[in-house]
């Protein structure tokens, strides 16, 4: 076929004929995301090139170079080469740099399409996964000869994990099974068992050869067994069946307008159902509720909304809304949560563990959450649950999830936009995990904090202090149980209350059941912390001696109490030093192999970056190094405390 | 039930887009270069912050080589609108003597790249928008809408964070900004189509008039001003035609053609057989030049 013939496309005539007419056609033409799914080997590429040169996506100066490449690099015997189109993501393999989603682009007289275009292999979950999360449509490639695989299935799984439903199966190179029916039909028999079980049942099975064109945009008369549509008039008339618009309204609000005194108005993208001008709505998770008094539409006033549109709303009370604030329908409001049970597909080298904490962006609201327990792992291949303490990259697991705060949510599968979130780490700022609420967990629904009468500053008045947490952290044998305990000793003689968590002490009995993996290294910090901030709020000073390697658990044992309460010291050794001295003999074990996981040996030491006090233990006694923390607690009012203190 | 045209669901997530950096960026800047993506791109902020206007400048890296109806057009948009236009100029590269026609690539890196580098930490800004489309070029297509640069404003493609769903993640570490792409999803054909639709109005370079050129190395080169060196044996020539893209006159080749309206130029698109970029001398070095360019803080 030449290049620019656009049999399934049109509108050739119309456009010299009418532009006006054409361009009232496309006008009114609708959008279909849609992910590919297969490796290379499989033809994703020729697919996807002839889809774009078919529809006049090439022009002549990229036709002009895919002819030469075609000659050059070729696989196609000098004829073009279509997957040279799209050879983005090949070069990069080839190239060993990372492989990314692409987004490609063409449009017919009836829709627009976007294609992420993703790699097929497991060590691609990731990027998988981000194509399928805007795809409305899964094309799943099989070659004819080798029928459903591995691949196939975890493909499959992982379209239907994201919400994307509507399946298109196109089992390809056909021309090199003699388009045998009998092939086909096998194929499909064989993928419907098999997608049952992961309840996927909007299944359209195309037979098709890519590089030959059969099927792919026109029907192909070397199929006469086949009566359906090809690919591109299937993706053309696939129902946009978009349940976002028949659901109950809501819209995370995004952003909150006042250019004046007169006009507040709640921005946001509608994430499912209408809205119209005088509905009754809640804002959530307060519950207050109002009416709508305008509805701007792209910046133009309007009486009814749909799913879809960026609006801006004004109420018609006073009512307090903010940033990450749900509006939704008033008699049919979503649930209001802080724990979940969860789906996370981890995105980082660094793996998830159990316990850290992480930042969580859903809708538009950002909130702390810490994963715990980490249920079970699932193996994209055999959808088996396996046992887990942690995830790693392309993992994907059943969590616990909770949040810092409560939410407005949906189930996932229900809501992309009230039920999918992001992790973020909090010190490097980069996605780490993608994630998909499931349910929220009864308790916490009905667990709340009790309210008591006699509270930490009652009890602190008692023995006039300021409660707080001194968190020593430094290598084993770095000194910090020996200056601790320097430290309780001058406060317990100037009649202050304390008490000291060691980390050997609390290893032999509240977390005796911890071994030193990761994983159980920061679950082990988080049940100190939590013990140290019930102890802070029993008023007291409380020293904790743990090695406690990694910033970000002790940053979240930082967050557990008041700006002011946690004063972070580093009793900073040299690992040589340390070493040297080894008073309990574990370097030499750790050296000789007999202890696994010991921090500076082979597990990672993270150093504070701002600590509140940074001890030199190679210059300062450990006496010296305890004056200066009495000294500086006295500085900060936590001992000699002026009783007007507020809390 | 109501099914959203394709431009209606490009229009919101545009919106969405300008919003979300609102609300989560310190100091965010419109980079306008004029052309019809700005345009369509400044027409969609107005939509997202009505009645408010938006709530960020518009900035201009200046080369002394621009069009000059499109600095008229930049000026008058800018006082029409009543919002505040920065104009920026790369003083000290301008004085090196730099002509866009000095063989290499100091030209386009002294006055466009170092000129946004130097204007973006002069000013300070930690988010600019920028209108860079998905199908325009092989490194776009992959991408991010929110596209991070470190403190030199380089940018990094193996080292991009994953973007799910409309949740972008809008974090920087100190000394990072964010190039910001609300257009990433519209083709050419989509950002004229959505011109006429909303009668959005462009610089008049992009319809057909007779205009002064010289045919050089094959391109129709127009002599906007006495500056431009003539070659032996150039003649200066009127002829009618139009600029698919705008740039630094010298460098940005036009194309004979008799269309005059959105309509006209819409259907010589659709008809057309190059490129958009074709005419572009700045992307003709090297097939993985917009790489290495973005690479190195070109937008």
């Amino acid at each position: 076929m030449a290049a620019g013939a656009v049999p399934a496309a049109g509108g050739s005539d119309l456009i010299a004929a009418d532009i006006e007419e054409y361009l009232r056609r496309h006008q009114h033409k609708s959008l279909l995301r849609f992910i590919t799914c297969g490796s290379v080997d499989d033809g994703k590429s020729s697919l996807i090139g002839r889809l774009l040169y078919e529809t006049k996506m090439i022009f002549s100066d990229q036709l002009a170079q895919l002819e030469s490449d075609s000659k050059r690099v070729g696989t196609r015997g000098g004829e073009i080469d279509f997957a040279l189109l799209v050879d983005g993501l090949a070069a990069e393999r080839e190239q060993g740099i990372t492989i990314d989603v692409a987004y490609r682009f063409f449009s017919t007289e009836r829709r627009k399409f976007i294609v992420a275009d993703t790699p097929g292999h497991e060590q691609y979950t990731r990027n998988m996964v981000t194509g399928a999360s805007t795809a409305d449509l899964a094309v799943i490639l099989i070659d004819a000869r080798k029928g459903v695989l591995t691949q196939t299935r975890r493909h499959s799984f992982l379209v239907s994990l994201l919400g994307t439903n509507k399946i298109v199966l196109a089992i390809n190179k056909m021309d090199l099974v003699d388009y045998s029916e009998q092939a086909f039909r096998d194929i499909e028999r064989d993928f419907r068992t098999f997608a049952a079980q992961i309840e996927l049942s909007d299944i359209t099975a195309i037979p098709v050869s890519a590089v030959r064109g059969d099927n792919v945009v026109t029907s192909s008369s070397r199929m006469p067994w086949y009566r359906g549509t090809s690919l591109l008039e299937h993706l053309e008339t696939a129902a946009l069946m978009d349940s976002a618009a028949t659901r109950p309204f809501r819209l995370p609000i995004q952003w909150v307008s006042r250019p004046n005194a007169e006009f507040r108005g709640f921005a946001g993208m509608i994430a499912s159902g209408a809205v119209r001008t005088g509905d009754r709505l809640r804002v959530l998770p307060s519950g207050r509720t109002s009416s709508v008094a305008r509805i701007l539409s792209a910046g133009a006033d309007t009486a009814v909304a749909v799913a879809g549109e960026s609006v801006t709303l004004t109420l018609t009370d006073e009512v307090d809304v903010s940033r990450g604030d749900v509006l939704a329908a008033a008699e049919l409001s979503p649930t209001v949560a802080d724990q979940f049970e969860a789906t996370i597909i981890w995105m980082h080298d660094e793996p998830l563990l159990q316990g850290r904490t992480y930042l969580c962006k859903v809708g538009a609201k950002t909130v702390t959450a810490t994963v715990s327990p980490i249920k079970y792992r699932i193996n994209v291949n055999t959808l088996e649950h396996m046992p887990a303490k942690k995830l790693d990259l392309n993992d994907i697991g059943v969590c616990d999830i909770e949040l810092g705060s409560a939410i407005a949510f949906e189930p996932y599968k229900d809501s992309r936009a009230l039920g999918g979130f992001i992790l973020i780490d909090r010190h490097t700022n980069n996605t780490v995990g993608a994630g998909l609420l499931r349910f929220a967990l009864r308790r916490s629904q009905n667990v709340h904090w009790q309210a008591l009468d006699v509270n930490k500053r009652a009890r602190a008045q008692l023995s006039h202090q300021k409660p707080c947490i001194v968190w020593f952290t430094g290598l084993s044998g770095a000194g910090k149980s020996t200056i601790a305990n320097l430290v309780e000793k001058m406060l317990h003689a100037d009649g202050r209350q304390t008490y000291l968590l060691d980390g050997d002490n609390v290893r032999h009995g509240l977390n005796r059941d911890l071994g030193f993996a990761d994983a159980d290294r920061v679950e082990n910090i988080r049940r100190v912390a939590e013990v140290a901030r019930l102890m802070v709020d029993a008023g007291l000073i409380v020293l904790v001696s743990f090695i406690s390697p990694f910033r970000a658990e002790r940053t979240m044992a930082r967050s557990l109490v008041e700006s002011g309460e946690f004063i972070e010291v580093f009793v900073d050794t040299p690992l040589a030093a340390a070493e040297s001295r080894d008073v309990k003999g574990l370097y030499k074990k750790a050296r000789r192999g007999e202890l696994k996981n010991f921090t500076g040996i082979d597990s990672p030491y993270e150093a504070p970056e701002s600590p509140e006090l940074h001890l030199d233990t190679t210059r300062l006694s450990p006496e010296a190094g305890a004056d200066a923390i009495v000294a500086y607690l006295r500085e900060h009012g936590i001992i000699d405390v002026d009783l007007t203190w507020e809390i | 039930m109501t099914v959203l045209t394709h431009l209606q669901r490009l229009e919101a997530e545009s919106i969405h887009i300008f919003r979300e950096v609102v609300a989560e960026c310190e100091k965010p800047v419109l980079l306008y270069s004029i052309g019809k993506d700005s345009s369509l791109m400044l027409h969609l902020a107005l939509k997202a912050f009505a009645p408010a206007k938006p709530p960020f400048p518009l900035l201009q890296i200046a080369s002394g080589w621009d069009f000059r109806e499109m600095l008229e057009f930049r000026d008058a948009t800018a006082r029409r609108l009543g919002l505040e236009l920065l104009v920026y100029t790369n003083e000290e590269g301008a004085r090196s003597g730099v002509k866009p026609w000095t063989p290499g690539t100091a030209y386009a890196d002294l006055m466009l790249t170092q000129a946004l580098r130097q204007a973006l930490d002069q000013y300070g800004f930690d988010a600019a928008f920028g209108g860079g489309r998905r199908d325009e070029e092989k490194s776009r297509a992959k991408e991010r809408i929110f596209s991070f640069r470190s403190a030199q404003h380089r940018w990094d493609p193996k080292n991009q964070r994953p973007e799910l769903w409309q949740l972008y993640n809008a974090r920087k570490n100190r000394g990072e900004s964010i190039r910001v792409f609300p257009l990433s999803n519209w083709t050419e054909l989509d950002v004229w189509q959505y011109i006429h639709l909303e009668s959005i109005p462009v610089v008049p370079l992009y319809f057909a008039r007779p205009r002064p050129v010289v045919r050089r190395e094959g391109r129709l080169i127009m002599v906007d001003d006495e500056r431009l060196p003539m070659r032996e044996g150039e003649r200066v020539e009127r002829v009618s035609v139009r600029f698919r893209t705008l740039g630094c006159y010298p460098l940005t080749g036009a194309t004979e053609s008799a269309a005059a309206s959105v309509t006209d130029v819409i259907r010589e698109m659709l008809q057309a057989t190059g490129s958009e970029r074709e005419g572009r001398a700045v992307d003709h070095d090297g097939s993985a030049s917009m790489e290495r360019k973005k690479q190195e803080g070109y937008f």
